[in-house]
């Protein structure tokens, strides 16, 4: 059975999840050679800060409709490695079947999906822009059915470039969707090169600021506790009147490191060599899948 | 002959209002959703009735998509409500992967279809839409023929679980559908027996099929009449019956020939019983500003080019 380590949580403890789902996130990706690694490291800090030590969801139960727990909503869907990663390990689906990513007839999709049914995931996202929007409905269905629990989302920073984030962002403000924590994994990385270069977004906290939105800044998103204690300031921070934004900067591809701080990362796959060179700097710390 | 008659004429779009005002008194959980068109969409009863289960998006209908995805988590039946050209076309992808791909219990609501919204031109006037929903997966398209009609089918699809495309339009039409008729998604309706011809309409034009049956039956052609409300999934059955007595059909629809109503019945007869078929719809060509009438009679799809088709295709028969 996989256990649940949202109780037995604590800085040390939760770094040896991170480390286990980095492993995890080089292994799939080398498995199947294609998959983006680049985000999903980056964000390994804070899959595991929000799914065993800050979001209050039913692991391993599953239900769609998620009456009474948190959410999450995964928006930028191409760092669906170290999502798959962490919902195996909250015991979500069993370990194993990390091993049939983005293979034919599997429920672990390039991108997550709700098609083949894999519980955790409750809506497809990999066509850019979307998430944020999706998380508003499903934090006013909460303030519908009078159901307190947050709805939390990710979102990548070059995401931003898509218009429907804004409209949402303004709609979420205009509502007062209180329930409600996006963040922002700002990483400055796209597919093509630095945001900056890509295209410049300028200060995208002042930018939600603008909006209405409540923002807060994680600037150390690959340290353990700065973003277990960012995501825990960022709950308190919920319930006055406006949806709260985490500015979350993060290095792209942290904790291996030839594979930090580029966009070159971004969605392949290392080779047998350089996975035992990622493999070497990553303790397995709860057992390989 | 049928019994069909004209009990005075009503938009389609607020059968839909008066749909929603229903399913608000009846259905907790029922939620409507709109991008700045309450008026258009007559969606306002629901709204005054139902301020906290109405969402006023804006101008803004790919969040509204979104939303209402976001909403079925939580068990609410989201009715989004916007014009026709800006529930598909405008939205699609977000309609495909955060509602269609992700099997949400949406419903998208969509008014001013066709050519029949007049005077505000080809901006507005999407030819298309069927083609792009019935074409995603899981996706059920009805298109209502008059204002009891798309009362009921409205009401239906609360009931049906999975996401639906309902098209209606703008202009007063003809409402001669019973009120009490049950609608079942899925289900062809049989107004008229004929032997001669199979005239099989969507929409508006399921009225003006009916008078083109009475202006063929005053030459001896006997048509038999189809209301298809319900384009995905299709009646086949009623479809075959009825071409195995006539061998020959017009499909007749107010949408574009590529992707339309008349598309997917002759996939499915060459398929299963290729027969002769004549198509009335608009052929590769955007609409323009007019009257409905003028619009409809300029495109060939009134009663006159539906008896047009039908000789046609008694001809090649």
């Amino acid at each position: 059975m996989p256990h649940n380590y949202y109780f037995m949580a604590d800085t040390q403890h939760l770094e040896q999840i991170a480390s286990q789902i980095r492993r995890d996130i080089v292994r799939m990706v080398h498995a199947v050679q294609s998959g983006h690694p680049g985000g999903s490291l980056g964000c390994t800090e804070f899959f595991t800060a929000l799914y065993f030590e800050v979001m209050q969801h039913n692991a391993p139960v599953f239900d769609m409709d998620g009456s009474g727990e948190e959410l999450f909503f995964l928006s930028n869907g191409h760092i669906s490695p170290v999502y798959y990663s962490t919902l195996a390990h909250a015991g979500y689906f069993p370990l194993s079947e990390l091993h049939t990513f983005r293979k034919l007839d599997s429920r672990l999709q390039g991108h997550p999906t709700t098609h083949e049914g894999l519980p955790g995931v409750r809506v497809a996202s990999g066509s850019l822009g979307q998430g944020m929007s999706v998380a508003i409905g499903a934090a006013l269905s909460k303030k519908l059915n009078g159901d307190d629990r947050l709805v939390f989302s990710l979102h990548g920073d070059g995401e931003l470039q898509e218009g429907q984030i804004w409209e949402a962002a303004m709609f979420a403000a205009g509502k007062k969707v209180d329930n409600l924590i996006c963040t922002i994994d700002a990483n400055g990385q796209q597919i093509d090169g630095s945001t900056d270069d890509v295209l410049a977004m300028g200060d995208i906290g002042k930018k939600f600021e603008a909006f209405g939105w409540e923002v807060m800044h994680i600037a150390k998103g690959n340290h353990m506790e700065t973003v277990v204690n960012g995501l825990k300031k960022a709950r308190s921070l919920t319930g006055k009147g406006k949806p709260v934004c985490v500015v979350m900067k993060t290095e792209m591809g942290a904790g291996v490191d030839f594979m930090e701080g580029t966009h070159k990362w971004h969605g392949i796959a290392p080779n047998d060599e350089q996975l035992t060179q990622a493999l070497a700097q990553l303790p397995e710390t709860l057992g390989d899948y | 002959m049928n019994n069909y008659v004209d009990q005075g004429a009503k938009d389609t779009r607020s059968g839909f209002g008066a749909g929603l005002l229903e399913l608000g008194r009846i259905n907790p959980n029922v939620v409507g959703l709109c991008a700045d068109l309450t008026g258009s969409l007559k969606m306002g009863d629901f709204k005054e009735e139902f301020p906290d289960r109405f969402i006023q998006v804006g101008i803004a209908e790919a969040n509204m998509m979104g939303i209402a995805a976001g909403l079925t988590i939580g068990g609410k039946i989201p009715f989004t409500g916007t014009f026709a050209n800006f529930s598909t076309g405008r939205v699609y992808d977000q309609i495909r992967q955060s509602i269609a791909y992700s099997g949400k219990n949406v419903k998208i609501c969509a008014s001013h279809a066709g050519l029949t919204l007049g005077e505000d031109g080809a901006t507005h006037q999407i030819l298309e839409d069927i083609g792009l929903m019935k074409m995603l997966p899981g996706m059920t398209v009805i298109n209502p023929c008059d204002y009891n009609q798309t009362k009921a089918a409205t009401l239906a699809i609360a009931e049906h679980k999975g996401p639906v495309y309902l098209r209606f339009g703008r202009p007063k039409v003809p409402n001669f559908t019973p009120a009490d008729q049950a609608f079942e998604i899925g289900k062809g309706i049989l107004l008229q027996e004929g032997n001669d011809v199979t005239l099989v309409a969507t929409g508006h034009l399921v009225w003006k099929a009916l008078e083109a049956a009475e202006a063929l039956a005053k030459e001896q052609i006997s048509a038999e009449v189809i209301n298809i409300h319900t384009i995905k999934p299709l009646d086949e059955e009623i479809i075959l019956n009825s071409v195995s007595k006539t061998n020959c059909l017009v499909s007749a629809e107010e949408h574009m020939r590529f992707g339309g109503l008349g598309e997917s019945i002759s996939g499915m007869l060459a398929r299963k019983r290729p027969t002769v078929q004549e198509f009335v719809a608009v052929n590769d060509r955007f609409g323009e500003s007019g009257t409905p009438a003028q619009l409809l009679e300029k495109y060939g799809l009134n009663g006159q080019a539906i008896a047009a088709a039908a000789r046609r295709a008694i001809e090649r028969k």
